[in-house]
């Protein structure tokens, strides 16, 4: 029976599913082992699994990613986690120079099922480096795949898709919406191919393409637009890399419009390739230019300006109505 | 931090006529690498002139069912003594791929690697799937005294001896990375020392002399595989040649340096003969022998046809996303 859950336990009830149908599977990183992990999303998988299979590293977020590989050689199926966003810079060497080529550079002998977990986006007044949005970064390299779910039931199907793809996955965890529920029960439905997005909700005026916490927050937008009779369809985008060129596409040769919103600053953020990518296939249905709804090209801000930094409800309206009222000189 | 003393030849038994081709082999080798650079076959090559016994000794011990080797960018020799086939191995540097063209599960020798450090901690996680399944096998990670600077090695120093893992931390302190000496590259002035903070073994050893090397590295895979953890064996040696063929030594150091470092391969050769193990006949047989396999695989290397081009699109991922596909389809367009 469906039931409320939290997109945490969801993500919890992921990785016991997979530590159980695969014992090749192995979950580490910094206090994912006694503690369940900061934000207790492993709580309980040392219990039920021992400790060679979920264990804690230590505080060397290369080494976590550096291991992986080793571990991947041997024939396992790593699972890290690094704690924070921020905390995966030191780690990019391995990523970009390793985990993203080992598969390449081995001629396809040394394949890298390694699913990173990583905590990401902002939304929750933490401290500095514990905010960011790293989908860019990660998204530019070849050999990796990215993915950032939106709430507990697509956070359950994409980590087991994640974890049982034979390719490394940078699996984008929005700490905002950890303790957001939603009715779900595993299995309740079967998990899309990777690599396609989402219609969250239908609409013929615009489509508005986000992902992460952003995907319910252009819901709210939708849901305010519709009491104006403006019907807006929502694209939960969830995969990064590969990104759905083609349902981009077919949404916006019905709708003529788009907005696309994201928490990463706007210069070279991820919306560029969305506009790009809709701007090539749509052209000529297009009837405004793709607008972007991104934070601002700073340092993530400390809590109190959070607000004013990531897209709210009200940027994206405006952004919205500047879609509509686009008129072609 | 111990030094070991090097065994005798005839403690060693049957293998020193062995290592001695395989050095040979891989100091006429890595002389003809560094012509084919001058002929223009290969853009450039980074020669290991000197460090033969090192690389020998150590790539003569792992046990090719159930160990592996993670080499960096200089690891000829190890190859050598680890049975790569060597025109794969070159193809690094004759650019036909990055990595290399063998296969490296098979070969038990993990890719090429640019990046020093990183493969550190490469071998620390594969020492962590040898432990978790009970192999018995143990992993040979190779660095240099650069490298040991990187942080990369300090964490898989530190995992490693965290969890007791099977891992030899193998060092070439060859004096010299690219243009920076020992003393302003290594604190401390020993990477082997620096494994009692980790409260693992630490041991330096004569890296000219194969044996010496062959016997540390041997005696730490015995502690890996009894499960008493990793070890950090610092072989000293040193870089008789460039950097790569596009360095000039002449630059930082004084040639008169390598005096200190007498040259390790006829060294070996002058030792063979002495304890009676090699006949001066067989010796000048063993240089025709490997004479001939250096033609061989000269020959083999100019004979590499230019790799299809679309391949450059391959193994990017294990299917190729949509993307790739078209912007392979567009790049054949561009080519008809």
């Amino acid at each position: 029976m469906p039931e409320q859950t939290s997109m945490r336990t969801a993500l919890n009830l992921a990785l016991r599913h997979s530590l159980a149908a695969d014992e090749r599977t192995v979950v580490f990183g910094q206090d994912v082992g006694v503690l369940g992990g900061v934000f207790r999303v492993t709580d309980g998988l040392q219990a039920e699994f021992g400790a060679r299979r979920v264990f804690d590293a230590p505080l060397a977020e290369s080494a976590i990613v550096g291991t992986s590989v080793g571990l991947a050689m041997h024939g396992f199926r790593p699972v890290p986690e690094i704690q924070f966003d921020g905390f995966a810079y030191p780690a990019v060497d391995q990523l970009v120079n390793q985990v993203a080529r080992m598969h390449y550079r081995s001629r396809g002998r040394l394949p890298m099922p390694i699913t990173l977990r990583l905590p990401s986006f902002g939304g929750i007044r933490a401290p500095e480096h514990h905010g960011e949005s790293l989908e860019a970064l990660f998204a530019h390299v070849p050999g990796l795949k990215v993915v950032a779910p939106s709430g507990p039931g697509e956070a359950y199907r994409l980590l087991r898709q994640a974890i049982a793809d034979p390719d490394p996955v940078v699996f984008l965890e929005p700490k905002s919406r950890y303790w957001d529920k939603e009715e779900f029960a595993p299995g309740q439905r079967p998990a899309d191919p990777v690599g396609t997005c989402r219609t969250v909700r239908s609409g013929r005026h615009c489509t508005l393409v986000s992902w992460g916490a952003m995907t319910e927050r252009c819901r709210q937008v939708a849901e305010l637009a519709a009491e104006d009779g403006v019907q807006l369809e929502v694209l939960d985008l969830r995969w990064l890399k590969p990104l759905d060129a083609a349902g981009l596409a077919e949404s916006v040769q019905r709708t003529r419009r788009a907005v696309v919103v994201h928490e990463a600053p706007l210069t070279a953020g991820l919306g560029a390739e969305v506009s790009a990518l809709i701007t090539e296939r749509c052209f000529d249905a297009l009837r405004a230019p793709v607008q972007r709804v991104g934070g601002y090209d700073v340092p993530t801000p400390a809590g109190e300006l959070e607000d004013e930094y990531l897209p709210s409800i009200d940027r994206i309206l405006t952004a919205v109505q500047q879609t509509l009222e686009h008129r072609r000189g | 931090m111990s030094v070991v003393p090097a065994p005798t030849v005839a403690e060693l038994g049957p293998p020193a006529r062995e290592l001695y081709r395989d050095m040979l082999l891989t100091r006429r080798l890595d002389e003809e690498c560094v012509a084919l650079q001058r002929q223009g076959v290969f853009p450039a090559y980074a020669p290991l002139l000197g460090q033969e016994a090192a690389q020998v000794g150590a790539g003569s011990v792992p046990d090719l069912s159930r160990d592996f080797a993670f080499p960096t960018y200089r690891e000829l020799g190890v190859a050598v003594a680890m049975r790569v086939d060597p025109v794969e191995y070159l193809a690094t540097h004759l650019a036909t791929w990055h990595g290399g063209m063998y296969d490296a599960d098979r070969c038990r020798f993990a890719p090429i690697n640019a990046v020093v450090g990183g493969p550190v901690a490469h071998a620390a996680g594969w020492a962590m799937g040898a432990q978790l399944d009970g192999t018995g096998g143990v992993a040979l990670a190779c660095f240099g005294d650069g490298a040991s600077s990187e942080g990369d090695v300090h964490e898989a120093m530190n995992f490693a001896a965290l969890h007791r893992l099977p891992v030899v931390f193998f060092c070439q302190n060859n004096q010299w990375a690219i243009s920076v000496p020992n003393s302003r590259q290594v604190a401390g002035g020993s990477v082997a020392a620096r494994a009692a903070g980790y409260g693992m073994p630490g041991e330096r050893v004569d890296g000219n002399d194969v044996l010496a090397v062959r016997a540390a590295v041997a005696a730490a895979f015995e502690r890996a595989r009894a499960g008493e953890g990793p070890t950090v064996v610092e072989a000293l040696t040193y870089r008789r040649g460039p950097h790569s063929t596009s360095d000039d030594p002449a630059r930082y150091r004084c040639p008169d340096e390598q005096q200190d470092w007498p040259d390790p391969v006829p060294a070996f050769a002058r030792r063979l003969v002495e304890s009676g193990e090699l006949g001066t006949a067989e010796l000048s047989e063993m240089d025709t022998e490997v004479a001939a396999e250096v033609d061989r695989i000269r020959e083999a290397l100019r004979a590499q046809p230019p790799r299809p081009g679309a391949e450059m699109f391959s193994f990017v991922y294990r299917e190729p996303t949509t993307a790739l596909l078209e912007q392979q389809r567009s790049w054949e367009e561009s080519r008809a």
